[in-house]
């Protein structure tokens, strides 16, 4: 099963990146190999739409869990029409992306039923 | 003769004056856009009975699930990310669509194909005194105001709705959305005048700075009205002489006319001494707009 978390860095002690659309990076963690690979999120300057295209490149990875902080309503129904499993990390202080791999596998994370925050609809703030 | 009435923000009496001036020029034909496709209210004050009525679509793709292979080569070349294949499903996200076509021309299985969305109606008719009336209202949920105020000063200027269109007498007096973004640009083009409303206030300054810089951008001849006048600073005056705008009027703070005028009263009616006034300021605008003055 291939795992992947938002993160700001490229290696598992980075800390992750609560956003989903706009995350630096995407982790995408294999738990049969136990290797992990980092990529560059294809989304992070699209000027709309970035939740769709990430959701889309986290399910071309072969992704089938997802780890963030944070799911609006386009990125929601992308990941949940191809089936992926959605988690959110506590509110606070944020974790590094190998303590939420802990967590994930201890089966404390929250699993999201439903988008959890009402987007952005791919507009800067006063461009429509 | 365009005007487009706009302030930085709402409420500054943006409506009133649009409303105020559409009443004023009684004698002349005058079709009056409310552009705030939003949130429009001008038909609460002018009282306009609406005839005439069209719904405005705009295209988003559909796909034919028994064609698609799921090659997933729409969503690479939507540029907008409105189109995702997932787990071999096409999944269309309508906020997001442009209306571009590309996903169309270019899927290999011609599994794809565009209906008509519903962005919002337009609707028209005259108010007692004659004035054409006409407006946008934006479908709820619906995102992107632009093309629905394209589509009104488009189909508002036709002689069914507006016999006096071609005058040279007509006066076509816009209301704008509040802020600055893409539908008061959208309002702004094709204009010949900006009148801009404002506050003698920290608030109203900063967002007339915005709009003049706007205006300037769009080299359109403008002027400001000071709404809600009283003793203040001096600050939005000095800023109007630096940036060469006129000040065309001063509407001063009154408690009773912001009271009519809330009750949906227009100033005309509440104050018709501003009736003249406004007949001044628009023989002013013209004489402005004949000298082709920028600011
Ligand atoms: S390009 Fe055409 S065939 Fe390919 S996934 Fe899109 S709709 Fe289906
Ligand atoms: S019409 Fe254009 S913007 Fe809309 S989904 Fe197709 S490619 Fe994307």
């Amino acid at each position: 099963m291939r795992i992947a978390i938002t993160s700001s860095g490229t290696d598992l002690d980075a800390p992750f990146d609560p956003r989903f659309g706009r995350a630096a990076y995407f982790i995408i963690f294999d738990e049969e190999t136990e290797t992990w690979q980092f990529h560059a999120n294809p989304a992070v300057e699209a000027p709309g739409g970035a939740g769709v295209q990430a959701a889309q490149f986290v399910a071309n990875q072969g992704a089938t869990v997802v780890i963030s902080g944070d799911f609006g309503p386009n990125a929601y129904r992308a990941l949940s029409a191809a089936g992926l499993a959605m988690y959110v990390a506590p509110r606070g202080e944020p974790p590094s992306v190998r303590q939420l791999l802990h967590q994930y596998r201890a089966g404390t994370l929250q699993s999201v039923a439903g988008p959890t925050s009402r987007g952005h609809h791919g507009l800067t703030a006063g461009t429509r | 003769m365009r005007i487009a009435v706009a302030s930085g923000k709402g409420g500054t009496g943006k409506t009133t004056i649009a409303t105020g001036l559409a009443l004023a020029l009684e004698d002349r034909p005058v079709l009056f856009l409310d552009c705030d496709v939003e949130a429009p209210n001008a038909h609460l004050i002018l009282r306009p009975e609406l005839i005439w009525r069209q719904q405005v679509d705009r295209p988003v793709p559909v796909v034919n699930q028994t064609r698609c292979t799921g090659c997933g080569h729409c969503a690479e070349i939507c540029r907008y990310h409105a189109i995702a294949v997932m787990s071999g499903k096409v999944l269309v996200f309508p906020e997001l669509c442009h209306g571009c076509g590309s996903c169309v021309a270019n899927c290999p299985e011609a599994a794809l194909s565009e209906y008509g969305r519903p962005l919002g109606v337009l609707e028209a008719g005259s108010t007692k005194t004659g004035i054409t009336f006409a407006r946008g209202v934006l479908e709820i949920g619906e995102l992107s105001a632009s093309p629905i105020i394209r589509q009104l000063k488009k189909w508002a200027v036709r002689t069914e709705l507006f016999p006096h269109a071609l005058s040279p007498e007509a006066v076509e007096i816009r209301d704008a959305p509040p802020g600055t973004s893409c539908p008061v640009v959208e309002t702004l083009r094709g204009a010949d005048f900006a009148l801009l409303v404002s506050e003698p206030t920290p608030f109203g300054l900063h967002d007339l700075r915005l709009i003049v810089e706007l205006v300037h951008e769009m080299n359109l001849p403008a002027g400001v009205i000071i709404n809600r006048d009283m003793a203040n600073d001096g600050a939005l005056e000095r800023f109007c002489v630096e940036a060469n705008l006129p000040v065309l009027m001063r509407i001063p703070l009154e408690r009773d006319i912001g009271q009519a005028l809330a009750a949906g009263q227009p100033l005309t009616a509440v104050r018709p001494a501003y009736g003249m006034a406004l007949r001044n300021l628009f023989e002013h605008i013209q004489l402005l707009e004949a000298r082709g003055i920028r600011t």
